[in-house]
């Protein structure tokens, strides 16, 4: 790759790494291991697809009548919740572009409340599952028609959320930690990248539930 | 290619975007479309998360590895589905000896 012979600025020499010849080159360097990783997220996350839309071929009816007794309602304001979460991101990730550091932290912050919202009303629904027994294992009671394999459609429903809130938890983890960065004044105009690889993170786990929530919600509700 | 600035306007603009097809999807399940059901969820679901990947994360604006990087990723996905599906669909079809 021919390299391009331009004077480093100050600001710029001190935040490239030395095996990169610019801040382009590194930043094109970051993004695309950034979409390798979350490739594997795809993989691992469209392997819980693949077993759940073959147990749903298997048993329609039971599924669909697992689903009647997820919360819509919740479902679809969570749904908006981590939309509007990934705006908040792709805003601090403009500011972060424009060098505001006061508008990035308080995006960021805005962006982890939301984090917050989700897994709460997250966990109000777990809670209710808890109480009306539709959590499997031994105490597993299933009232009404079809409810012979509708306990593995809650298998399902717990794994996938799960392992969904699980990625939430690790990015809202990010969150707190860049947001501090942001704070110190780690990022500017020039240097920002790792603000907008955190983001690539999140508008993934937002497609991920994006997929999810129609599988799960909105199954057999005619 | 250096960073490519999106505007607010912009993201405001798939955000909303994205609501109203959050809204469609949610209607259009109370409605039974019959086998069209599933399809019909996935095809928004799709163009939701097609925009969320084009804009929000600004692949629009990316290199051609970056493209072919997740176009291989999303290939492997659909190698996944199809193969798996191709042996569960079809076992139906034919009486197989010890099945």
């Amino acid at each position: 790759m021919p390299t391009r012979h331009r004077r480093l600025t100050l600001a710029e020499h001190s935040a490239t790494a030395h095996q990169f010849d610019d801040m382009a080159q590194q930043y094109e360097a970051g993004q695309l291991g950034m979409w390798v990783f979350l490739m594997t997220e795809i993989m691992f996350f469209g392997g819980m697809i693949i077993a759940y839309i073959v147990y749903r071929g298997a048993y329609p009816q039971s599924f669909a009548a697992g689903s009647h007794h997820l919360d819509l309602t919740l479902g679809t304001i969570n749904t908006v919740v981590l939309i509007g979460s990934s705006l908040t991101m792709a805003m601090a990730v403009y500011a972060a572009q424009m060098g505001q550091r006061r508008t990035l932290v308080m995006y960021l912050l805005v962006t982890l409340g939301l984090g917050l919202i989700f897994l709460s009303i997250k966990a109000v629904e777990y809670a209710s599952k808890f109480e009306s027994q539709l959590v499997p294992g031994p105490r597993f009671h299933f009232e009404g028609d079809h409810g012979e394999h509708a306990e593995l459609f809650f298998s399902l429903y717990f794994v996938m959320t799960g392992m969904h809130a699980l990625h939430m938890v690790i990015g809202m983890g990010l969150m707190i930690v860049f947001a501090w960065q942001a704070w110190r004044g780690r990022f500017s105009a020039t240097s920002n990248a790792p603000i907008e690889f955190m983001g690539l993170y999140w508008h993934f786990v937002d497609i991920v539930w994006i997929f999810l929530f129609p599988l799960l919600y909105l199954l057999g509700r005619h | 290619m250096a960073q490519h600035i999106v505007t607010p306007k912009t993201y405001l603009q798939v955000f909303a975007a994205l609501m109203v097809l959050t809204a469609t999807t949610v209607g259009v399940a109370f409605i039974d479309w019959g086998a069209l059901n599933t399809v019909i969820a996935l095809v928004i679901a799709v163009t939701k998360a097609i925009l969320v990947v084009l804009i929000f994360m600004h692949v629009r604006y990316s290199s051609q590895l970056t493209r072919i990087v997740i176009g291989g990723g999303v290939c492997w996905l659909l190698l996944l589905i199809a193969l798996t599906l191709s042996d569960y669909l079809t076992r139906g079809w034919q009486a197989v000896m010890g099945w």
